[in-house]
């Protein structure tokens, strides 16, 4: 990330925005300390004691991933690229969460596992457990360090406060509350900062196409100034970095909406730990659905306030001609146009919506990083059959130990322009190979322990090696400028997997058939993966199957019109 | 432990939810009314935001309280599951 200093970004906030924002982290912290009374068990403090209804975690399922990275990074992708930057909603998340709920949720909910890695584990054994567990834990704490690194960048800039104070408060707060009311704390805190997120967004979003004349002003003034593909999502060709528009399709159907999507919908831990918490089978397989209806629709208010700003900020305009912006970058484009555009009062609003989205984002990266770390790292291969207050202690050890370790790494992030490119890049070494190995797992019983590790291994080198030829810094023999390299790195990884898992599989021996029920679809009776309809969980607006049906109809619709 | 579930009182999510935005809008609903300046007006060509959010967010209170009051959170005590 190019050094900001030079362009001057202050908001004039004053103190009725800073009231408005502490009023906001006092309910956050008083959240933490509320929580607390409940928790008694490990499993209380790291899975919610698997008591949460439906709407909670559907909304924590989505506010977990809406994190600074996401709303800055996907405001600049709408200023850059325009409407294309919707795949990465529409294609590129909610036909994966509509697969988690539907699918594969009946095996991670009904295994009673409490994390992915442990699926792994009962699956594939020890090696796969040890790789996946590994490299999760590793993740988060790096993209830990990434949120918090840009919160820091982004409290330096707003208001002016010293980068290395901004780290340590905000750190603060996250570990204040997540240690105190564990993932139950978390959960709660990202509700409410879904709702702070849309309150902030949507008058920014009013008031903007009330600005520029509504949504038609806005598209005759992108058409104005020469918008080609901004206001069409496909093909994307610049988006993707693709010239050939038919292969720039296939790459974000196939490596965003199928590799890279379903990898990290499905099975990073970070969300599927929200379904775990839910309070029944039917509730965690409507989590990803009840939480992929916000998500279908929060573009609105993310991508088109990133569209406004290319046309009424100049220094925004200035980059979308290619010109010098004075010091300026599209990741910066959210705060320009609140600056532009709010009076204070909503300000802080705003304010606090940002900040919220930061936090909660490093809240769930520590929030899961602790259970993975507590459970499938120390649990089984550090400390064995203690009692349960000792896991207890670890997990809040490890919430302390992730959140000073994401410090440190707060400054990984400091090389790279788009923000987006590092954590794709990030994505797809870890989870475009998981995805693979779990749907090859769950649905072919024959397939092998020691398939489980190696296809993991060779498809996320596979990723690293595609990312290396793909960066202009490394090798650059591949021409994939724009996201299309991760793209391509994901589906690699992918591919890679099916066939040394394959492969591996038929030199190796099977896992015994009687330690896979529940875990591979062929030997699991049909009463396990079904859920029950009676009591909270009945009424036919409370099947899943139906609101998975009603989300990729309202998805096509989406497309229909702003394709 | 003593009765067979008790109301979720103040830790109601929905609750917390109701009085954050009913504080949000009420402070922004007065701002708006008469706080705000000519000066703030123009950003947004005379849009009075302030305004229009306090009142959005006085609604989504009134949406959030009136639903926790009419179906309040029992929470069960049972003794929960031991693990591991």
């Amino acid at each position: 990330m190019p050094v900001l200093a030079q362009a001057d970004l202050r908001l004039d906030a004053n103190p009725l925005d800073y009231i408005l924002l502490v009023i906001y982290f006092s309910v956050v912290l008083g959240i933490g300390v509320m929580a607390r009374r409940s928790v008694s068990t490990s499993l209380d403090f790291l899975l919610s004691g698997r008591s949460l209804p439906a709407w909670v975690t559907g909304l924590a399922f989505i506010s977990a991933n809406l994190g600074a990275i996401e709303l800055l990074g996907m405001a600049a992708n709408g200023a850059q690229y325009g409407l294309p930057t919707v795949h990465y909603y529409w294609i590129g998340a909610i036909p994966a969460m509509v697969f988690l709920g539907l699918v594969m949720m009946p095996f991670y909910y009904g295994s009673k596992v409490r994390s992915v890695p442990e699926f792994l584990r009962r699956r594939f054994g020890t090696g796969a457990h040890l790789v996946n567990a590994l490299s999760f834990a590793l993740a988060q704490v790096l993209i830990a360090g990434v949120n918090l690194y840009a919160l820091a960048l982004l409290l330096n800039l707003l208001l002016g406060w010293p980068i290395p104070l901004s780290i340590v408060i905000a750190a603060l707060v996250v570990l204040t509350y997540t240690t105190l009311g564990g993932l139950s704390a978390a959960i709660y805190n990202e509700v409410l900062q879904f709702f702070v997120i849309v309150a902030a967004l949507l008058p920014l979003t009013i008031v903007g196409l009330y600005k520029v004349g509504g949504w038609n002003g806005l598209v005759d003034k992108l058409t104005a100034k020469g918008a080609g593909e901004e206001l069409n999502a496909w093909p994307a060709t610049e988006l993707t970095g693709i010239s050939n528009p038919v292969l720039s399709v296939i790459g974000i159907v196939f490596g965003l909406g199928f590799v890279l999507s379903f990898g990290y919908w499905t099975t990073n831990f970070a969300e599927v730990q929200r379904a775990l918490s839910a309070k029944s089978m039917s509730a965690a397989r409507r989590t990803p659905i009840i939480g992929a209806f916000p998500k279908a629709l929060i573009p609105f208010i993310i991508i088109i306030p990133g569209m406004i700003a290319a046309v009424v900020i100049p220094q925004v305009q200035a980059l979308n001609a290619g010109q010098d912006p004075g010091g300026i970058t599209y990741n910066e484009t959210l705060p320009l146009l609140i600056r532009e555009l709010l009076p204070n009062g909503m300000l802080g609003i705003a304010i606090t919506g940002l900040l919220a989205s930061f936090m909660a984002g490093v809240a769930a990266n520590v929030s899961s990083f602790n259970t993975v770390f507590t459970y499938d790292l120390w649990q089984d291969y550090v400390k064995k059959d203690r009692p349960d207050e000792y896991y207890l202690r670890i997990g809040r050890l490890a919430t302390i130990g992730g959140t000073i370790i994401a410090i440190g790494t707060a400054f990984i992030a400091s090389g790279y322009g788009n923000i987006m490119d590092y954590i794709q890049a990030l994505f797809s070494f870890f989870n475009a190979p998981l995805f693979a190995t779990f749907i090859l797992g769950m649905f072919w019983k024959r397939m092998s322990a020691a398939a489980g590790w190696i296809g993991l291994v060779a498809g996320t080198l596979g990723a690293v090696v595609i990312f290396v030829m793909a960066d202009p810094k490394l090798l650059g023999v591949l021409d994939l400028p724009g996201q299309g390299a991760s793209f391509v790195g994901a589906s690699v990884a992918f591919v890679l997997d099916i066939v040394v898992s394959v492969v591996v599989t038929m030199f190796t021996k099977p896992v015994p058939e009687k330690q896979l029920g529940g875990l591979v679809y062929s030997l699991t009776p049909k009463a396990d993966r079904t859920h029950s309809t009676t009591g909270d969980d009945a009424g036919w607006y409370r099947s899943p199957a139906l609101l998975g049906g009603g989300v990729l109809v309202l998805t096509t619709a989406l497309y229909i019109i702003f394709g | 432990m003593a009765e067979k579930g008790h109301k979720a009182g103040l830790f109601d999510l929905r609750l917390i939810i109701a009085v954050l935005f009913g504080i949000y809008g009420v402070v922004l609903t007065i701002v708006g009314l008469g706080f705000t300046t000519d000066a703030d007006l123009a950003k947004a060509d005379g849009l009075n935001i302030n305004l229009w959010s306090g009142l959005g967010m006085l609604v989504v209170a009134a949406f959030f309280g009136v639903w926790t009051f009419t179906k309040p959170l029992v929470v069960p005590d049972e003794v929960p599951e031991a693990e591991g």
